[in-house]
């Protein structure tokens, strides 16, 4: 992954400087350039306000139980999405703590619980991934943030007055994309055999 | 709706504020030990996202950005996606920081509450760094046979992008 990004880097620079050649705007880009790390910090530095605040409204949501309280209510429609794993408790208890994690945007606590939850299901077929895995990771690939405060952040950064105002429209989207996930993993089972 | 999301800010702080004071949790204390962690967030996210941006805003400058949307213009048109957001659908899967600094470009080059602006902002917003999350899990787990994995993967991607557009176009019209 990281050598791709290089060379995704390598082309973006290469494509800039071509079309600066063709189209006469080499001035404009290589201004752009300097402006472009510059724009870079001043968006970190005008996130940083927001995504601390949430950050540490989470720490607090999370010290109150939070987390251990969303994953207890999830956990019975989850098993309907790991048929073969819904009486093993350990795996479901580190699926549904991973759902609850990403649902109130703790990237860095979900990924931990899911490798957990993954690690269970990888011990019943090792070196392929089973049905129950690829959903997983599907389910992780999507993303079911209910409150994206990066972007918010984001939004406010380029001037906007009202940057939660696309939460329903973040929400749909979100939602359409989880199920056309789940869908599409349920139909891959179907015709994609494990060998 | 207006209203409601507006005071949805509000109403957390109050809710965890309460919560936490009702669980007998330090408040204050927590929510600054928090607050250091969003710190280290930012840390990850400003390294990657220096050489990004330069990259976007010489793309920007040098008028490619604006040709690939021409040339895409018609299929994603078809589709219903803003033809302008064609980057952000290229980048998504790949890197986080390059679509959260592409996203920021088109939100300040064509506002952030036009529809380009908003698609782009529920985009990031519905959808993951589909190809990372797949290597940490696997690589996590020592499984090298990945079999559908990707592909349904990508699908719900495809189906988050579509759908932005789409909510974006039925919420703000």
């Amino acid at each position: 992954m990281r050598v791709a990004m290089s060379w995704i880097w390598l082309a973006m620079v290469g494509l800039s400087l071509f079309f600066g050649w063709q189209n006469g705007t080499l001035e404009e880009v290589s201004s752009a350039a300097g402006a472009g790390a510059q724009s870079a910090v001043a968006l970190c530095i005008s996130m940083a306000g927001p995504l601390c605040l949430w950050s540490g409204v989470m720490a607090v949501l999370r010290a109150c139980g939070g987390l251990e309280r969303l994953s207890r209510l999830l956990r019975p429609v989850l098993g309907r999405l790991y048929p073969d794993f819904r009486r093993d408790g350990e795996v479901m208890e580190a699926v549904s703590a991973n759902v609850s994690a990403n649902l109130l945007g703790l990237g860095n606590a979900a990924t931990p619980l899911g490798i957990r939850a993954a690690k269970g299901m990888a011990e019943r077929s090792p070196g392929t991934a089973s049905d129950a895995l690829c959903m997983l990771v599907v389910c992780n690939t999507a993303s079911i943030q209910l409150i994206p405060t990066t972007i918010a952040a984001v939004r406010s950064w380029a001037g906007c007055r009202t940057p939660f105002d696309i939460l329903p429209a973040v929400w749909l989207a979100s939602a359409c994309s989880v199920t056309a996930g789940i869908l599409a993993a349920r139909f891959f089972a179907g015709i994609w055999r494990e060998r | 709706m207006r209203l409601l999301t507006a005071l949805l800010l509000p109403a957390i702080l109050l809710l965890a504020a309460g919560a936490g004071l009702w669980k007998r949790v330090d408040v204050y204390q927590t929510l600054g030990e928090g607050a250091k962690e969003g710190l280290h967030i930012l840390l990850r996210i400003l390294p990657p996202l220096i050489g990004l941006m330069t990259a976007i805003s010489m793309l920007r400058a040098s008028g490619f950005l604006d040709w690939a949307a021409e040339a895409l213009g018609p299929g994603l048109a078809f589709l219903g996606i803003p033809p302008e957001t064609v980057g952000l659908l290229l980048i998504r899967p790949m890197s986080g920081s390059g679509a959260l600094g592409l996203g920021a470009e088109l939100m300040r080059t064509y506002g952030p509450d036009s529809e380009i602006g908003r698609t782009a902002a529920v985009m990031l917003g519905s959808t993951e760094t589909t190809f990372y999350t797949v290597s940490v899990y696997f690589g996590a787990v020592g499984i090298h046979k990945t079999r559908y994995a990707i592909p349904a993967a990508l699908c719900a991607d495809l189906a988050g992008f579509l759908a932005a557009a789409w909510a974006v176009r039925l919420l703000f019209a």
